[in-house]
């Protein structure tokens, strides 16, 4: 594969180009056709899905009228946005307020280097793939700080400071629930934690022992913190601070930002993938054939398994958002490090003494965890039941109104 | 110890309130959408499913308009402009003009209350959008008509009959109710 790789590469430059260069141009290729054929469309019919799911949730219809069921909604916003005038405000400093948009987008695109879509389609499986991963999210922190200072604008930076400290402080829980699955996958590769489990539920590590289940809800929490994610967004709490750190900007960098972050919601649905619920593993033989004798197949099945895992969390995200009011900023605070830090340690210290006492796991345990998780589900499900006779709406199962 | 009961309580009501906010999020995410998609995705025009005593754009049955003026003298912000003149032919008054001005109308209905026959009414149309105000302006007259005169012992022509009923009945139920 590499070698085919590099012939093609090689095969299309001059004899006098340095292969460095042929690379790099080749990489800048990938990023290119990556951003424009998957993320952008990503991106884009996320923000039209969260509107439909959110608008249900609240009675209504949400987008329906450009093309079907609203399904391009996001290129007609996307063209509107493109239309309007970019304004950058007579006070603001105005390289980094140019700059600021594209940090922040960066920052989310560098996170798909190490997403690992199945067991071949991974554009780098860096050997610190998580490390890298919650590094490069980090870069966005610096692009929203940035974009807060240079509007010159007090709600501006309020929203800023708001983000950064969020961001910085939410690092530690999601840090300390990766580590316990790092502890159990020895491995800081996104190829390896996925190997390291199974395709079915009792081999992943969401079900491994109860701290690891703690632990993805604390992983899961916290990334939606980082993300700024509804109940979390208060640097751009509206009813305080207008729009937070985009205030001042409008047309496409204004979208860019939230570009950055409806795409960010895949990215967070795809890390909760990769890390508890087993990302891309499927069967070794679906419906009696063998997976390794079709690769194509076993390709678009490990594609189509992961995409869903990873977005039924990005719905979680769209219903969480509407569910929960906005927390306050010291309620937020509060909330990451009188709680969920401590409970992030016990879980990971939890699971440190669980594998010193079984270093081969314990199914029954694990069995257990599972049992209680399906429990919990039914639980759910009898709630929802319940809701619903009790007041006794018309029901609409259709997806489209 | 009772911080450490209070902590755990805490934790205790964050996950049950949100696993309960979510169960009847989930719930109304079923439900049919309350939402009217006017005005092309309805089921029945809007203007149908209106009470009938709804007060739209008024109308005026030129054929029942007895031309006494009440109604544009109790009209208090003087969108109705009548004109009669006397047409020396016939030796009869004529209406040269009958224009309500929908932009300045406040749909107060003291008008048709005013009505004797019940020619001046509320209807059930409210789309009143347009490019020019001038627009706005219904004309009810587009040339000279002889003002209607209730005959002594009641109509005989079928069609002003049944038009003679539906001003007395819009009086009885609507413009005038307690009566």
């Amino acid at each position: 594969m590499e070698f085919t790789v590099h012939d093609f590469i090689q095969g299309l430059l001059p004899e006098a180009m340095p292969a460095a260069l042929g690379y790099t141009l080749a990489a800048i290729l990938v990023a290119v056709v990556v951003l424009s054929a998957f993320v952008a469309p990503l991106a884009g019919v996320t923000s039209w899905l969260e509107r439909r799911v959110w608008a249900r949730m609240q009675s209504r219809v949400g987008p329906n009228r450009v093309g079907p069921q609203g399904l391009l909604q996001w290129l007609a916003d996307g063209v509107k946005n493109i239309q309007k005038e970019d304004i950058i405000p007579a006070s603001a400093d105005r390289k980094l307020f140019l700059l600021a948009p594209y940090i922040v987008f960066s920052g989310f695109l560098g996170a798909f280097v190490v997403i690992p879509f199945g067991s071949w389609l991974i554009p780098a499986d860096l050997n610190i793939g998580i490390l890298y991963l919650l590094a490069i999210t980090s870069l966005v922190v610096v692009g929203i700080l940035m974009a807060g200072w240079s509007s010159n604008n007090k709600w501006s930076l309020l929203g800023g400071m708001r983000s950064a400290a969020q961001i910085v402080s939410y690092e530690i829980p999601a840090g300390l629930a990766v580590l316990t699955v790092i502890f159990l996958s020895g491995t800081l590769s996104m190829q390896g934690i996925i190997q390291a489990q199974g395709w079915a539920p009792w081999d992943w590590f969401i079900f491994y022992n109860p701290f690891t289940l703690v632990a993805f809800f604390m992983f899961f929490v916290a990334a939606l913190a980082e993300g700024n994610r509804t109940p979390f967004d208060i640097p751009e709490a509206e009813s305080e601070l207008v729009a937070g750190y985009v205030t001042e900007y409008s047309g496409m960098r204004f979208l860019f930002f939230f570009f950055a972050e409806w795409g960010n919601l895949y990215v967070i649905g795809a890390i909760s993938a990769t890390l508890f619920l087993g990302g891309w593993q499927i069967p070794a033989t679906v419906f009696g054939m063998t997976m390794a004798d079709h690769p194509l197949l076993k390709g678009v099945l490990e594609f189509t398994v992961f995409f869903l895992k990873a977005y039924l969390w990005a719905f979680v995200a769209m219903w969480v958002r509407g569910t929960l009011p906005r927390v306050r900023v010291d309620q937020l605070m509060a909330m990451c490090w009188k709680y969920m830090v401590p409970i992030a340690f016990i879980c990971l210290f939890g699971t440190i003494l669980f594998l010193v006492i079984w270093p081969e796991g314990n199914r029954a345990l694990t069995f257990a965890t599972l049992a209680f998780s399906g429990l919990v589900m039914l639980y759910f499900v009898w709630r929802v039941v319940f809701q619903i006779m009790h007041s006794r709406p018309t029901l609409y199962f259709k997806p489209y109104v | 110890m009772n911080g450490v009961i209070e902590y755990f309580q805490n934790v205790r009501d964050t996950v049950k309130s949100i696993f309960e906010g979510m169960t009847i999020t989930f719930s109304h995410f079923v439900r049919e959408p309350s939402t009217v998609q006017y005005p092309d995705r309805i089921a029945q025009q809007v203007q149908a499913t209106l009470p009938l005593r709804y007060r739209g754009i008024l109308e005026v049955d030129m054929d029942i308009c007895t031309g006494c003026l009440a109604c544009e003298r109790v009209c208090p912000i003087n969108c109705i402009a009548i004109g009669i003149e006397m047409n020396p032919e016939t030796k009869q008054r004529d209406f040269t003009q009958f224009d309500i001005d929908i932009c300045k109308c406040m749909y107060c209905g003291l008008c048709m209350e005013a009505c004797p026959t019940g020619s001046i009414r509320h209807t059930q149309e409210f789309e009143g959008a347009c490019n020019n105000p001038a627009g706005l302006v219904r004309h009810f007259i587009t040339e000279k008509v002889p003002l209607y005169k209730p005959k002594k012992g009641g109509e005989t022509e079928p069609r002003m009959i049944q038009k003679v009923d539906i001003g007395k009945r819009y009086l009885d139920e609507i413009a005038e109710p307690e009566n």
